[in-house]
């Protein structure tokens, strides 16, 4: 698949605002005042900023807003209208913490939920594509919401979680590459299927429709920097979990000081996201390449 | 709206016979020309005439070389559009409601206005059947020539998609597949008409027509055989002595 920039911002960046916003609503840390609308200025800045790049790459988004209306069948309707539900919950949550300086804990855990919901159903886009056999595995949610909380319990500086929810996030991680490398075999389909010509002998794409190239093979067909894709999986995985974690882990005295290493563990652990979902992109291979006699 | 009809009252699709399918692309070409004139946004083209054209294209036709276990290899010309699946998944991942399977007769069809062109429904279509133009910034797809099929300005010869008018071959057939005696019901079952990857339960309403299997030349007596053996004379004169020599050399 082409790793178009927009997702990739849009899934990172929303993904690690959602999973602050989780933990603010589940009163984690229980911040109030100005604190309380710094912690949430940064949560909505992602959260709000991940929504906004994810309709750069739509042909008209001045018709956005028909997306929320197939909730009833389509995911990414679903996801739309969690979002703004998360948002608009947690923004009178967030009222509350800011500028009362209380914490209405049911409607916390509303928008926690909420939060949580949207990030399942921004996974679910890709994991209902059976067109993409390595994202049509239950890993895909499973990465994504450990990916959300780990993030969301690092920015929160959540100390006693955050080690832990990386550790998982981190196995998850591992346990999905080691899974998705082999889904498309797994997935039965071949040019023997896609054509129903496997049955009479070996199949082989002769010649192309055209001889130029099309928006099927740019959107599905991306096998530049597939090649680096072990080295890119190392720095994801080094990036995104094992530098946040000693980060994290160093025994250090002093609020400044504390502060900026979290700060460090949170802008490792989003570039290591970054690289990770660049990979979830640019290595599913969709079926239809088949029909090209590529990958 | 995306939810899919429980069942639809026909089943409109097409038949392709990969046995017949001569490969001239004249379904792509008059595809392109109906599609560009009248139903939708027209399918245009970048960069036509520079160095790296591409467009868009409800239809395209693949060539597959076969090779059996045992004999020769055997060309095939595969035309590829929508299959209107009974199952699609390009209808129910759309967030607007712009795509829809009609309960009249099956078709699949996108509505325009409604589209916001975030690609989800390509993504969800294993055949590629599905296109978003570049131009216009909305999914284009085989209509079945929406606009020709019911149409009573048109001759009823030209009543069928543009494609299968077209076709020189008769390769392409248009009709109801879920009316057991149809005609185009009946070819399938009569040549095995097969779907294109099963596996993926979009349970699609064209079929494809299996190539018939080739002749085969083993246990044929030949009875020139014998006549045309070939002639092989020893050389004479100076050939025949250059050949001595060289031999003993």
């Amino acid at each position: 698949m082409h790793p178009a920039p927009s997702v990739i911002i849009f899934t990172t960046l929303s993904g690690l605002g959602f999973g602050l916003l989780f933990f603010l609503g589940l009163g984690q840390p229980a911040v109030t005042g100005f604190v309380a609308f710094v912690f949430y200025a940064i949560a909505y800045a992602l959260a709000v900023g991940g929504l906004l790049a994810s309709t750069f790459h739509l042909g008209h988004p001045e018709r956005a807003w028909k997306a929320f209306t197939q909730w009833k069948s389509s995911w990414l309707s679903r996801e739309g209208v969690c979002a703004v539900v998360a948002l608009l919950v947690m923004g009178l949550y967030a009222l509350g913490a800011v500028f009362m300086g209380s914490h209405w804990s049911l409607l916390g855990w509303i928008g926690a939920l909420f939060s949580l919901a949207t990030v399942f159903t921004t996974s679910m886009i890709y994991t209902q594509l059976k067109t993409i056999p390595r994202w049509n595995m239950e890993l895909t949610p499973a990465m994504f919401l450990s990916f959300s909380l780990a993030g969301g319990a690092l920015l929160s500086g959540a100390e006693a979680l955050a080690p832990w929810l990386l550790a998982i996030a981190g196995a998850i991680q591992l346990a999905y590459w080691a899974k998705g490398d082999g889904a498309f075999a797994r997935s039965g389909t071949t040019l023997g299927t896609a054509t129903g010509l496997g049955v009479r002998g070996d199949v082989r794409a002769f010649e192309p429709p055209h001889t130029g190239t099309n928006y099927l093979l740019r959107e599905f067909v991306h096998v530049v920097g597939r090649k680096h894709a072990q080295k890119l999986r190392m720095i994801a995985f080094a990036l995104a979990f094992v530098l946040p974690l000693l980060l994290i882990l160093i025994p250090a005295s002093g609020v400044v000081i504390k502060h900026f290493l979290v700060l460090l563990a949170v802008a490792s652990h989003l570039a290591g996201a970054m690289v990770s979902r660049w990979l979830f992109f640019a290595q599913a291979e969709h079926v239809v390449g088949l029909y090209y006699g590529k990958r | 709206m995306t939810q899919l009809p429980q069942s639809t009252e026909r089943k409109m699709g097409l038949v392709i016979d990969l046995d017949t399918c001569v490969g001239c692309h004249a379904c792509v070409i008059s595809c392109k020309g109906w599609n560009t004139e009248n139903y939708g946004a027209p399918l245009s083209d970048q960069d036509a005439y520079g160095g790296n054209p591409s467009g868009t294209f409800l239809n395209r036709v693949h060539s597959y070389e076969v090779q059996p276990a045992d004999g020769h290899a055997q060309l095939i010309h595969f035309p590829k559009s929508c299959l209107h699946c009974e199952d699609a998944p390009c209808v129910t991942v759309c967030p607007t409601g712009a795509s829809y399977k009609r309960v009249e007769d099956g078709i699949v069809l996108v509505n325009e206005s409604d589209c916001i062109g975030c690609g989800l429904c390509a993504w969800s279509c294993p055949y590629g059947a599905r296109e978003l133009d570049m131009a216009e910034g909305v999914m284009k797809k085989c209509t079945l020539c929406v606009d020709r099929i019911y149409n009573e300005n048109l001759p009823e010869v030209d009543r069928v998609p543009s494609c299968v008018r077209t076709c020189p071959a008769g390769a392409r057939h248009f009709g109801d597949l879920g009316d057991p005696d149809s005609d185009v019901s009946k070819l399938v079952a009569e040549r095995d008409g097969m779907d294109l990857m099963p596996e993926m339960g979009t349970k699609p309403v064209n079929k494809y027509l299996p190539p018939r299997p080739k002749d085969t030349v083993e246990d044929q007596i030949d009875i020139l055989a014998p006549l045309l053996a070939p002639v092989a004379e020893e050389p004479k004169g100076f050939l025949g002595w250059l050949d001595k020599t060289l031999e003993k050399i």
